[in-house]
């Protein structure tokens, strides 16, 4: 089976810690990842190839140093990798990068599969997986916590909010996959000094046929208009006393504002 | 400075105003000029915030021919139903659209999708507030699958036309919006937590938490229809259902293609643990690290049961396996925005902020008064929460009876 992997490089948000004094973040020093969840894309790939055969090709849009999150796939063992880079996808909403992926991946031409993280932990949206299953008319199996693989078909358990369903769908399709669905793996040694060695093919707008109408700032329906910080959350009151006395309390003021 | 953007520095005063509008920190000041490195990875967040339109992404902007937009009326929410019942976040979106079509001078619609049976529900959706129920009664569309589901509704958007479309953002509206988004090629705004109207230019401002929360982006869709947004659950109240309200059923042949069965839904497996539907839930009480063990989340069990309150916790303890991940919130876990969240024992970690942070109260427990979920509670109580917790459930159980 062949399975594409679509990636995306995020801050770490492990790393970032918010000032008490501002109530803003503190971005110093944060390094870039490849997003959580799609590692577990990479690993639910990697492993559904070593059970049938295949190969698992990572591709990511972003700026040049994007390349670091497909050598990290690579690196946990990809077979190949590509960067979809140019300044023509730059300011790209979720239209735009499910359009720009969609393109790379019809070049890339024969896949069964096409995978995703359910969301990037920047952006929060899941909606680049659905996007792009309707650029290349596949179908799109959402927030997945297991895949099987047979016969031209897979198999998929969706966990929902409250419930969990078992799908079934013909091959080729888009899976979007949640994190309980595996613990990827860490890196080999082996795999490392491939990712160092290897030189990851970058392709441009050209090179993907991509219209570009349809892509970047140009190609995106929506425009942020304002970034802000929250505003403060109202003053918080600390509550003393013995324990029986503070539940008193808080039950006072529960109970004043009728939430409970 | 990276390709593909810059600071145009004739027009850049130095104000600063970019610097936090861009979530990678990749905007620095040299003295009185912004200056772009290279964390940026060109996102576009600071080109709106700027004030004097100084940073501009260098991609020759097409002004293609403006389209006409006025043809487009109405403002839909999508009716998410679950065998037969309607979300509580569909009736959420009512009330909130109410206020956007009063804005507007415009009517709501209520989208509703099921098999034959569903018509039933047209009256509930009418009583909390819509002026007019769309049904689509079909056994293809009994459980949502996303093609079926987003072939009728495309056809239906394309009959009507619709200046707003708002769907919940459940797993479901986030599978079915992004899908409809990409095929009629219009905006999409996710996980929304506030929403208005332009009073100038009346279109639909979305606002929404991003970077785990710590940012708010307002994001607009100027020039495609409708305008789409998912909507987070229980940031809006729904109406008092109204009995004398009377609205208009307008019944709509499902149009699903043949190829858009591909997805088979074979099994509906309903959870074997008692329901825990965070996202729905009215009051949660969360448990962290400072559980100490598995055992102890009976603390936090006995206090949810007596004020009706849904289990929740910090990603260390699901992690620890002292609770299944399915009470888990934050950014890998739910997003929950409940009138009261009370977290004991949790410390307050970035990612657990971003999924709760939004809840109406907050009543945080714990023993280390620097602990960050001091910083977003509205009760804080420094204390044991070995003690307190307890008393805490003794004192509510007798007031309460």
């Amino acid at each position: 089976m062949n399975i594409v992997v679509c990636i995306k490089q995020v801050p770490d948000t492990n790393d970032v810690r918010i000032d008490p004094k501002t109530n803003t973040l503190i971005r110093e020093g944060v390094k870039s990842i490849i997003n959580p969840f799609d590692e577990n894309a990479v690993e639910a790939a990697l492993r559904l190839r070593d059970a049938g055969g295949g190969k698992v090709t990572v591709i990511t849009m972003g700026p040049p140093q994007a390349a670091d999150a497909l050598k990290t796939a690579i690196a946990m063992g990809a077979d190949e990798a590509v960067l979809i880079s140019d300044r023509a996808f730059a300011g790209a909403d979720t239209w735009a990068t499910s359009y720009t992926l969609s393109q790379a991946i019809k070049k890339i031409g024969a896949y069964d599969l096409v995978l995703f993280g359910k969301q990037a932990i920047d952006g929060d949206t899941a909606q680049v997986g659905p996007g792009v299953a309707e650029f290349l008319d596949i179908p799109q199996i959402t927030f997945a916590i297991s895949i099987e693989s047979e016969g031209g078909k897979i198999r998929v358990k969706r966990q929902l909010e409250d419930t969990s369903e078992i799908v079934e769908a013909a091959l080729p399709a888009a899976v979007t996959v949640i994190k309980q669905i595996n613990e990827p793996r860490l890196p080999s040694l082996k795999g490392q000094m491939r990712a160092k060695k290897m030189v990851i093919p970058s392709w441009s707008a050209k090179d993907i046929a991509a219209d570009e109408n349809n892509t970047g700032l140009n190609g995106s329906p929506t425009k942020v208009v304002r970034i802000f910080t929250p505003p403060p959350r109202g003053k918080s009151e600390l509550l003393e006393g013995e324990p029986e006395t503070i539940a008193k309390t808080l039950f006072d003021k529960l109970k004043e504002q009728k939430v409970i | 400075m990276p390709e593909g953007i810059r600071v145009i520095a004739e027009k850049c005063k130095g104000c600063r105003l970019c610097v936090p509008s861009c979530p990678y920190g990749a905007i620095e000041m040299h003295g009185k000029l912004a200056v772009i490195n290279d964390k940026c990875v060109l996102c576009g967040a600071c080109v709106g915030p700027c004030k004097f339109n100084a940073i501009e992404i260098t991609v020759a902007k097409k002004e293609g021919p403006k389209k006409d937009l006025s043809g487009f009326k109405g403002i839909w929410v999508f009716a998410e139903q679950h065998q037969g019942k309607v979300q509580g976040v569909a009736l959420e979106l009512i009330a909130e659209a109410r206020k956007l079509a009063a804005d507007l001078k415009e009517e709501v619609a209520a989208v509703l999708l099921g098999d034959a049976d569903i018509k039933k529900a047209s009256q509930e959706l009418i009583h909390c507030g819509a002026d007019k129920v769309y049904v689509c009664a079909d056994p293809k569309l009994k459980s949502y699958t996303t093609e079926p589901y987003c072939d009728t509704i495309v056809e239906l958007i394309k009959a009507y036309k619709p200046e707003i479309v708002l769907m919940g953002a459940t797993t479901t509206g986030r599978d079915l919006a992004s899908r409809i988004a990409a095929r009629i090629r219009v905006g999409l705004t996710a996980d929304c937590t506030g929403l208005d109207i332009d009073p100038e230019k009346k279109i639909l401002r979305q606002t929404r938490p991003a970077f785990g929360g710590n940012i708010m982006a307002t994001i607009i869709s100027p020039d495609f229809r409708p305008q789409m947004a998912t909507v987070r659950p229980k940031v809006f109240k729904k109406l008092q259902p109204d009995a004398s309200r009377k609205g208009r059923i307008i019944e709509f042949p499902a149009k699903i293609s043949e190829k858009s069965l591909r997805v088979k839904l074979l099994e509906i497996i309903q959870s074997t643990e008692k329901k825990v539907n965070l996202a729905e839930a009215e009051i949660i009480v969360s448990g962290g690290r400072g559980l100490g063990c598995a055992e102890n989340f009976k603390l936090v069990k006995d206090l949810a049961d007596v004020i009706g309150g849904a289990v929740g916790a910090s990603r260390a303890t699901v992690d620890a396996g002292w609770i299944s991940q399915f009470h888990q919130v934050g950014q890998t876990g739910k997003t929950v925005s409940p009138k009261l969240y009370i977290a004991c024992g949790i410390s307050g970690a970035i990612q657990h902020l971003a999924g709760m942070s939004s809840s109406d109260i907050i009543v945080a427990v714990n023993k280390d008064q620097f602990a960050p979920i001091f910083n977003v509670a509205t009760y804080g109580i420094v204390g044991d929460l070995f003690e307190v917790l307890p008393a805490m459930t003794k004192t509510f159980k007798e007031l309460l009876s």
